[in-house]
């Protein structure tokens, strides 16, 4: 009974209501409650200066622009931040550790696979994003060809991406906030849903940015320290470092090569094109694109972008490799003390026990406040996109056909982030105890079969008609559902049938190709007046998309 | 109206000139960073011993931990390089082109 409303005046204060004090810890779980008071002061720091930022960014948020955009004033610096904030999930921070700690260098090759896509958006999209599109990806999709169409399809392709993350997101966040926190699973999924509906309501697009840089300086600091604290036990020799990895793991000196997770050539080609084509689809980052001034800044911003994310998954790396002597040699990480059995709260742990062992309860409390922070930051991003493809494409122009007024827009807007927080409520609680690590996985397989393809041809190739970009569309959305539900990762271990009906998990190889070939096709075969004209009306976009000559321009202030 | 702006745009020859070199430029540097990955993709798909060996004679950390970041590292720093033309060359002939249309 105590207990309960420990957890309750806990909750109370990680929302914010002061005047609770957090009751003296539970004698049983000890060592446990002390970690947590420090993990909840330094989150409550972050909810309070986060809360005052959307306070802040609410008083500037006045235009459609402010809201969807930041009214395009954000600067290449800080929107770098920002993408790399909106990339580092996290998933990134405890995953990748994880799996470098598990399998050596598989984690870093897993790495520099969710890191190539970045420099690809860089050459080929990111000039041509800024100077064609405006709120959403789908006003350049749309740009020449059937509004009401193309956008509906693209909001399916937007939606479908933003849930999947985002009930990843959430079970992610109930487990670990029950992890580190010691709150109840549910309590965990309502604060990061009410939190993000404040944020993304009130703020807008301004707030969520400033939330996301925040997160990711956190993020990057406190990781790069986490990093030097334990590289400094080897004294930052890279050779002492792998040497004693080697002779501490179970897989021995298999850590220093390549290993079984690629084993196969076809999920390794498959994985990579995934990652870095889905990189180039997610609509939350795509978003992104159309904060800032130019395409100046947006060429800037990627820059900075790519070096964050490069650095970040290389500290991950070295956190990994680390924690295999560090944490991977000492009894209090394991259940009940033993070195051969699992690790105490589960295979994600490796980079909290790290931070424990290299700076104390105050350093494990910072890393966790910075987990739970990095979650809040990127569910708020997922939710201003899915809510931008309700209102601006669904709404403004799909129902109402281009005649809402702003007001009216933002308004749906705002309803949207609403229902966007309590469906994610709602699904991460319904998926408590289900395996979502697919889940990501088939985010990333829609945004590069769905999303990429038709936004790709759409900006680089003429004869793309509204008939080719939904019939892509559709076909890449179906053909990676369909390949994710009936691999092993759904129809095996979520459906619990005996074998899986598709031998790859990984969709990209196969579903990207059919995407781009429907594409083809359905536009070489139609031959209707409205296409010609589509095709006509290239020419000006072309020009624009190379000139920047009559892009959405930076609201003054 | 802005219609026949690009028009004027699309007809002075500089556009051609901006458009051709700096498309080129891109594709170079994405054929070299695709080209790199699917190069190293492919070792850690058919031949993953090659990046089991270890750096130092008769020492464990393997060439692969610095290949991995020497293509990080590789991979930014062309970023760095588009990013550099891009806002100074290209972006000079860009602003002299709209401002010739505008005019």
């Amino acid at each position: 009974m105590n207990h309960q409303w420990l957890k309750f005046g806990v909750a109370a204060l990680a929302l914010g209501w002061m005047g609770l004090a957090v009751a003296a810890p539970d004698v049983g779980q000890a060592q446990k409650q002390a970690i947590n008071i420090h993990a909840i002061v330094m989150f409550f720091i972050f909810v309070a200066a986060t809360l005052g930022i959307t306070y802040w960014a609410a008083q500037r948020t006045k235009t459609a622009s402010d809201y969807y955009s930041a009214g395009g004033g954000i600067t290449g610096t800080q929107n770098g931040l920002a993408i790399a904030g909106d990339y580092m999930s996290a998933a990134t921070l405890l995953g990748l550790t994880s799996l470098t700690y598990f399998q050596g260098f598989d984690g870093y090759i897993y790495c520099i696979c969710f890191y190539v896509g970045w420099p690809f958006i860089m050459f080929i999209m990111a000039e041509r994003l800024r100077n064609l599109g405006k709120f959403t990806f789908a006003d350049i999709t749309s740009y020449r060809l059937d509004q009401r169409k193309v956008r509906t399809v693209a909001a399916i392709g937007s939606l479908t991406v933003v849930v999947f993350y985002l009930i990843a997101q959430m079970v992610g966040a109930g487990q670990l906030i029950k992890l580190l926190f010691g709150l109840e699973y549910w309590m965990a999924v309502v604060i990061v849903g009410v939190l993000m509906v404040i944020y993304v309501t009130f703020g807008g697009m301004i707030a969520t940015t400033w939330v996301q840089i925040i997160k990711a300086c956190l993020l990057l600091g406190g990781g790069t320290l986490v990093m030097l604290l334990a590289f400094s036990r080897f004294g930052f020799s890279l050779e002492t470092l792998a040497s004693q990895a080697v002779a501490n793991s179970k897989k021995g000196i298999a850590l220093m090569g390549p290993g079984s997770l690629l084993a196969d050539p076809i999920t390794a080609v498959s994985l990579s094109l995934g990652l870095m084509f889905g990189t180039a689809g997610l609509p939350h980052i795509l978003m992104r694109f159309f904060t800032v001034p130019n395409a100046k800044e947006a060429r800037k911003s990627v820059f900075i972008a790519t070096l964050c994310v490069g650095f970040f998954f290389t500290v991950v790396a070295i956190m990994g490799l680390a924690a295999i002597t560090i944490v991977g040699t000492d009894p209090q990480y394991f259940e009940g003390g033993d070195l051969a059995g699992k690790l105490r709260g589960g295979g994600n742990m490796p980079a909290m026990h790290l931070a424990h062992a290299v700076g104390g309860n105050l350093m494990l409390g910072f890393l966790s406040a910075v987990a739970f922070a990095t979650i809040l930051a990127v569910v708020s991003g997922l939710a201003l996109a899915g809510a931008s493809a309700i209102s601006h494409d669904l709404y403004a122009n799909v129902i109402r056909r281009g005649q809402a007024t702003e007001a009216e827009e933002v308004r749906v807007s705002k309803r949207s982030s609403l229902f966007l927080g309590v469906l994610a409520v709602l699904l991460g609680i319904a998926f408590e105890k289900q395996n979502v690590a697919f889940m990501v996985g088939l985010a990333f397989g829609v945004a590069a079969s769905c999303n990429f393809p038709v936004l790709i041809l759409s900006m680089y190739w003429k004869g793309l008609t509204t008939r080719g970009a939904i019939w892509g569309s559709i076909a890449g959305l179906v053909s990676a559902v369909l390949i994710v539900v009936l691999s092993k990762a759904v129809w095996v271990t979520v459906l619990g049938n005996k074998d899986p009906l598709f031998p790859y998990e990984q969709p990209a190889i196969f579903s990207m190709p059919i995407a781009f070939f429907f594409a083809w096709l359905g536009s070489v075969t139609d031959t209707s007046a409205q296409a010609a004209q589509e095709k006509e009306a290239f020419e000006d976009q072309y020009v624009r998309a190379q000139t920047g000559f009559g892009a959405a321009g930076a609201a003054a202030h | 109206m802005s219609s026949e702006v690009y028009e004027r745009i699309r007809r002075n020859p500089k556009f051609d000139e901006l458009v051709s070199k700096r498309s080129s430029f891109a594709w170079t540097l994405t054929a070299v960073v695709l080209g790199l990955y699917f190069i190293f993709i492919m070792v850690v798909a058919f031949n993953p011993t090659l990046l089991a060996k270890p750096i130092w004679e008769g020492g464990v950390a393997s060439i692969a931990w610095p290949i991995g970041a020497g293509l990080i590292l590789l991979f930014w720093l062309l970023t760095g390089l588009y990013v550099r033309r891009a806002n100074g060359e290209f972006d000079d002939i860009n602003s002299e082109i709209i401002r010739g249309a505008i005019e």
